[in-house]
């Protein structure tokens, strides 16, 4: 017994001391990694954009309904790579010798949008290229990502994994457009939710009362949805085309503020769906981290023994939150359907859920920095659409496959560590 | 962090003397007959809501038992379908077995079935024992690289196996789409992204092809066979698999036992990866004689359905992929002849994993006295 118990202190203290020596050291290779990294993509604009471009480019502002017109910017396209890349060069120079240390995140995310202007610019070069019409298109596609996002927060903050998100949008985007087509829009959008609620819940029985693994049930509840949408539209949507053609949400027009240039049509001028999204990212972040009840589902979801202890129903906690997460999910399903073309596709939703979860990952599992993740996921998308109209000589599939690197690169850690709630994934047995 | 599913001592002792022991018998064997059945009674509840009679979703059942053992064509249609099953649910079951969540399956059959068929076109003139063994070996080098990542990421940077493998499995998807428009691999005169035809010594022999040139069955069933052969040989009668188990099982009384956590989960997924490479070149080199995209035709992600259904067993793999080939082959026979879709098969199999993975549902809507255990994998992203 002594034995066994002497050396227990003197070796957890030798650990502790080679994790900080440890830390620094893997600080500095962060620090080197990236730096390098801004340098390639500095090199890059540097070496392959300004050769293939000539003249200006020409970036469109405003569409022809707008109020205000703004001229359309034009820039010459040599110099102002030259300037973008020189900025990429700066920054990546300083990271690679100094760092930014606890600026590090922010400098990041400043380099890759001088990396994305610089993108336009070089596609944008000797043609008109609708930048206006490229950032509406961002927020649009944005809007399931950054719900899916959230869907996965409220799951997880309370300690269940959700990886079902995938699933809970294609059964939203289902039964909103069946009962959009039987009972309008509304009744539409409100089937969708409470669809990703009874999805919801099916991981919480399973999860919380049978203790199944939670990773086995999101798969489970991405395949059964797949499975029975398809099911459901072969057999019944072919036959009978009018349960398959539901009204869509028309963009609504938020008086003045819709008018104002860029701005506007980007965020005042889109239709409820998108609204939804702001008002449930603002409110959940609200209801998160200023009231009683996110406090109770963040101590469950970091430690529900503690919780357990001073009174709280984990399970109930546990319940409500994943509940209310798949009603995200499903509101974030109509997008597709109501929000977008009036009509459901076999699996329509496209791996969106997934990135959706990418999306919560990237933004540390806070609303806010995952609609900022969603924000970037949207813009790969849009922009992705825009070079495949413009014909550029970039394939689309390695735009298509950025957001899940970045994720990659994010769970690795190679650019700062984000944590994941510390109960998150583990059943939770009342002693 | 509580691992309920170690392996018990009866599951140790190999798949025969499993059978032979009633110790067990009620989970290996009853828990799964019960799920499947009464998935398949939820799959009659679900064709009459689409709006069938009774009769018509027993004609649709009768179509589906035709299609998978009705006639040799149908068995070999089977085989066939369970052929790249069994080796996605290695691939599964043995990451399982390491207390790894493989959900990466469908990216390491892409990439590893995109190598399999570039050394089928790419290379002429070989014998077929050189050719195919080689086109083999590249599907499984293929495989294992992309199971290499998630292996390495998690070992030396903590990085959640499951997050990475479902980011990998879409990086490959779209790696295909890219590589099936390049010249090197797009078939001459076409625009649609489809690859260039595998070298007839490097196809897998059909078995029955001298009875029936219809009858597709291939050598790939042998692979198979030999892999789960191999695999449970690996897990319980080698220092090696003892490792992956006993990682499994607790990674920090293996890591204080002197085993390399490191090693075990690079090694693991590795293999892993390479499973699944290989059920993709068998596909590739067995069925397609091509790749298109997204050939993996979500066989990847059955492979969890067949692992959890057998158990993480070899044997019990094979014997789960058989079934669920069935149901695919006589979803085919069943969507012809009876109309019904064939994603009703979809649906039964998620069901069935529902009943597998949580027992409880089913000891107590028979009221059996067996102890319910739920299975617990994965950890979560935290730990």
């Amino acid at each position: 017994m002594n034995q066994a118990s002497a050396p227990a202190p003197r070796e957890s203290y030798e650990l502790t001391g080679k994790r900080t020596k440890e830390l620094t050291k893997r600080q500095i290779r962060k620090a080197r990694i990236s730096g390098v990294v801004l340098l390639l993509l500095s090199g890059l604009v540097m070496l392959v954009f300004v050769p293939a471009v000539s003249g200006v480019s020409t970036f469109g502002l405003s569409t022809p309904d707008d109020a205000i017109q703004l001229d359309s910017l034009a820039v010459p396209s040599a110099g102002s790579l030259w300037v973008l890349s020189s900025v990429l060069a700066f920054l990546g120079a300083t990271q690679f010798f100094r760092g930014f240390q606890g600026k590090t995140t922010i400098i990041l995310g400043i380099s890759f949008g001088v990396f994305a202007i610089a993108l336009m610019v070089w596609a944008a070069s000797g043609q008109e290229f609708s930048l206006i019409s490229m950032l509406v298109a961002t927020v649009a596609r944005s809007t399931p990502i950054a719900l899916g996002a959230l869907s996965g927060i409220l799951c997880e903050r309370s300690g269940v994994v959700n990886i079902g998100i995938e699933g809970m949008l294609l059964g939203g985007a289902f039964t909103g457009v069946v009962m959009g087509s039987l009972l309008g829009g509304w009744i539409g959008l409100l089937s969708a939710t409470l669809t990703g609620g009874v999805l919801a819940l099916l991981l919480a029985v399973l999860a919380v009362k049978f203790r199944v693994d939670q990773i086995i049930i999101g798969v489970v509840i991405n395949i059964l949805v797949l499975g029975l949408t398809s099911f459901l539209t072969a057999q019944v949507l072919v036959k009978k085309p009018e349960l398959n053609d539901a009204p869509i949400f028309a963009a609504v027009k938020i008086p003045i503020l819709g008018d104002i240039p860029i701005i506007g049509p980007m965020f005042f001028d889109q239709t409820i769906i998108v609204y939804g999204m702001f008002i449930l990212i603002g409110s959940v972040t609200y209801l998160l981290f200023r009231t009683r009840w996110g406090l109770r589902t963040r101590a469950v979801g970091e430690n529900p023994k503690a919780a357990d202890s001073l009174g709280v129903s984990v399970a109930k906690v546990r319940y409500l939150a994943v509940i209310y997460g798949g009603m995200v999910g499903g509101f974030a399903g109509a997008w597709f359907t109501l929000g977008s073309v009036g009509r459901f596709d076999e699996n329509m939703t496209g791996g969106r859920g997934f990135i959706g979860l990418a999306a919560m990952i990237f933004g540390a599992w806070n609303p806010i920095g995952a609609f900022l993740a969603a924000l970037i996921f949207g813009f790969s998308e849009s922009l992705q659409q825009k070079f495949a109209l413009l014909d550029i000589p970039i394939p689309s599939e390695f735009l298509a496959m950025a957001p899940y690197l970045v994720t990659i690169v994010v769970v690795a850690g190679v650019v700062g560590r984000v944590r994941p709630p510390a109960a998150d994934g583990q059943p939770y047995e009342k002693q | 962090m509580t691992v309920t599913q170690t392996p018990t001592e009866a599951e140790q002792r190999g798949f025969v003397q499993q059978l032979t022991t009633s110790v067990n018998w009620r989970t290996g064997l009853l828990i799964p007959f019960l799920a499947v059945v009464t998935a398949l009674l939820i799959g009659i509840v679900l064709i009459m809501l689409t709006g069938s009679s009774f009769g018509q979703a027993m004609d649709a059942y009768a179509a589906l038992l035709q299609g998978s053992v009705g006639s040799v064509k149908a068995i070999s249609e089977t085989l066939t379908a369970a052929t790249p099953l069994i080796l996605a649910g290695l691939s599964v079951a043995i990451a399982f077995r390491a207390g790894l969540f493989n959900i990466g399956g469908e990216g390491q059959m892409l990439v590893g079935g995109m190598c399999a068929v570039f050394v089928g076109f790419s290379i002429t003139g070989l014998p077929i024992y050189v050719h195919l063994p080689l086109a083999l070996l590249a599907g499984f080098i293929g495989g294992a690289i992309w199971g290499f990542i998630p292996g390495i990421l998690k070992a030396k940077t903590g990085a959640h196996e499951v997050i990475v493998t479902i980011m990998l499995n879409y990086i490959a998807l779209r790696l295909v789409d890219f590589f099936l428009k390049t010249e090197l691999f797009q078939r001459e005169g076409r625009n649609d992204p489809v690859s260039k035809t595998v070298e007839a010594s490097a196809q897998l022999t059909q078995l029955l092809g001298w009875m029936n040139p219809a009858l597709r069955v291939h050598l790939g069933l042998i692979v198979a066979l030999i892999a789960a052969g191999v695999i449970n040989w690996l897990l319980f009668r080698t220092t090696t698999g003892f490792e992956f188990r006993a990682v499994g099982a607790n990674p920090n009384a293996a890591r204080y036992a002197g085993m390399s956590i490191t090693k075990v989960y690079v090694l693991v997924m590795m293999i892993a990866g390479g499973l699944a490479g290989l059920a993709g070149s068998g596909q590739i080199l067995g069925v397609l004689d091509r790749a298109t995209p997204g050939f993996s035709s979500n066989i990847g992600f059955d492979g969890i359905a067949v692992a959890l259904l057998g158990r993480s067993n070899p044997w019990g793999v094979v014997a789960a992929a058989v079934l669920f080939g069935g149901l695919r082959a006589g979803g085919q026979q069943m969507q012809v002849s009876a109309d019904v879709g064939i994603d009703l098969i979809a649906v039964i199999q998620a069901l069935i994993i529902i009943f597998v993975a949580a027992p409880a549902l089913i000891t107590a809507l028979y009221r059996l006295k067996t102890p319910a255990v739920s299975t617990q994998i994965s950890k979560g992203w935290a730990s």
